[in-house]
């Protein structure tokens, strides 16, 4: 692997803090275009990834097997640091994956369900049916296919258990301002 | 107008999400990209970032063991043997503003929230490509200028001291992700 040379760094030091810049190093990947230039490599990227979404489906199965699995291990082993981290991993997959997937309802309630383990203050005395209800709608959800569905049951669904869990989560976190904050902020990312 | 040449960006991707992985190959080979590898946790990452000297890094931040944030603060080392300047897009299901600040504050060059799109992914590549910031050292911080605004009305505790402030304006990374999500 060739190692690029060291960049040649220009150091300003001031006070309590030194600026450094340097020529870009990137310059060599960017050229100016002719406006009538008609390549778009956005369009060929969203092609090809539309070349990919027969495969979403199974995909989705799959990250829904293992949310299943993460609980079934923590009801079996009950709940400690690794057996909550893998069910927050899987459903945080599920959050970030399945919009981009055609799966927005299940998203939405795989990030409830992400708000729930993030801000309990005990996810052993969380009530066992709030979890279970969401992993069986996720299921259900993905299971149903009911991908670009976001005004019917799916959204219903979705919003349904969030409004569930978000009680839940400001009444168990009335003495936890920070959490309460996070709870009640707004997400950067607008909902399905 | 500016185009990317791709096929001369080197890429290294760290997601433990083996379809995340897939879909962030199709979009960059789909943009000109030849050389994209590929990690799945923070670790492995931080070997063949020493190993193929990426040009730009793409992270997930929730991994096992070694995650995003860690691999940023390992890169962002100013004496390290890697090239700490690196930019890094941290790509990621974490949708909260605190998030964010975390993410800038461990030297993230831009923030882009899942769903991902091709449309997000290369304007977040084209921003650290075309625009790349100035890099700030300080006792606590090492990674890309945080100013992305002149207000005189800051009072946060970490204000900078002498010298003026040149600042690359720019939306914040909270603005960008809340318009392109």
């Amino acid at each position: 692997m060739q190692r690029p040379k060291p960049p040649v760094l220009d150091v300003q030091s001031f006070a309590d803090h030194h600026i450094i810049t340097q020529p870009n190093p990137l310059r060599a990947a960017v050229r100016r275009i002719d406006p009538r230039d008609s390549d778009d490599p956005i369009a060929r990227a969203e092609k090809a990834l539309a070349g990919l979404s027969g495969e979403f489906q199974q995909w989705m199965n799959i990250e829904c097997e293992r949310l299943a699995a993460a609980h079934e291990t923590m009801q079996a082993k009950g709940v400690s640091s690794a057996t909550r981290n893998e069910l927050f991993r899987a459903a945080h997959d599920i959050k970030g994956d399945a919009a981009t997937f055609g799966f927005p309802t299940a998203g939405a309630a795989a990030e409830s369900l992400c708000r729930i383990i993030e801000h309990a203050p005990d996810l052993a005395a969380v009530p066992a049916g709030l979890i279970a209800h969401h992993i069986n709608a996720i299921q259900a959800i993905i299971r149903e296919n009911a991908g670009i569905d976001t005004s019917g049951m799916a959204g219903e669904l979705s919003r349904k258990l969030r409004g569930v869990a978000d009680e839940y989560l400001k009444a168990v976190n009335h003495d936890r301002p920070e959490h309460l904050e996070a709870i009640l902020a707004p997400s950067i990312v607008p909902s399905a | 107008m500016f185009r990317i040449d791709f096929n001369k960006l080197r890429f290294l991707v760290c997601d433990d999400n083996p379809h995340m992985r897939r879909v962030l190959r199709t979009l960059l080979h789909s943009f000109g990209a030849r050389e994209v590898h590929e990690a799945e946790e923070g670790a492995t990452a931080l070997e063949m970032y020493s190993h193929y000297v990426p040009d730009i890094v793409i992270t997930d931040w929730s991994m096992p063991i070694f995650d995003g944030l860690e691999l940023t603060q390992m890169i962002r080392q100013p004496g390290s043997s890697g090239n700490p300047y690196v930019p890094i897009i941290m790509l990621t299901g974490h949708s909260e503003k605190r998030r964010v600040t975390i993410a800038r504050d461990a030297g993230v060059t831009e923030f882009l929230a899942k769903p991902i799109s091709a449309k997000a992914l290369y304007q977040r590549i084209l921003s650290v490509v075309v625009s790349p910031r100035p890099f700030i050292k300080t006792k606590t911080y090492f990674g890309p200028d945080r100013r992305r605004n002149t207000t005189a009305k800051y009072i946060g505790p970490e204000r900078r001291s002498g010298g003026e402030a040149e600042i690359v304006q720019q939306p914040s990374l909270i603005d960008k992700a809340r318009s392109e999500s």
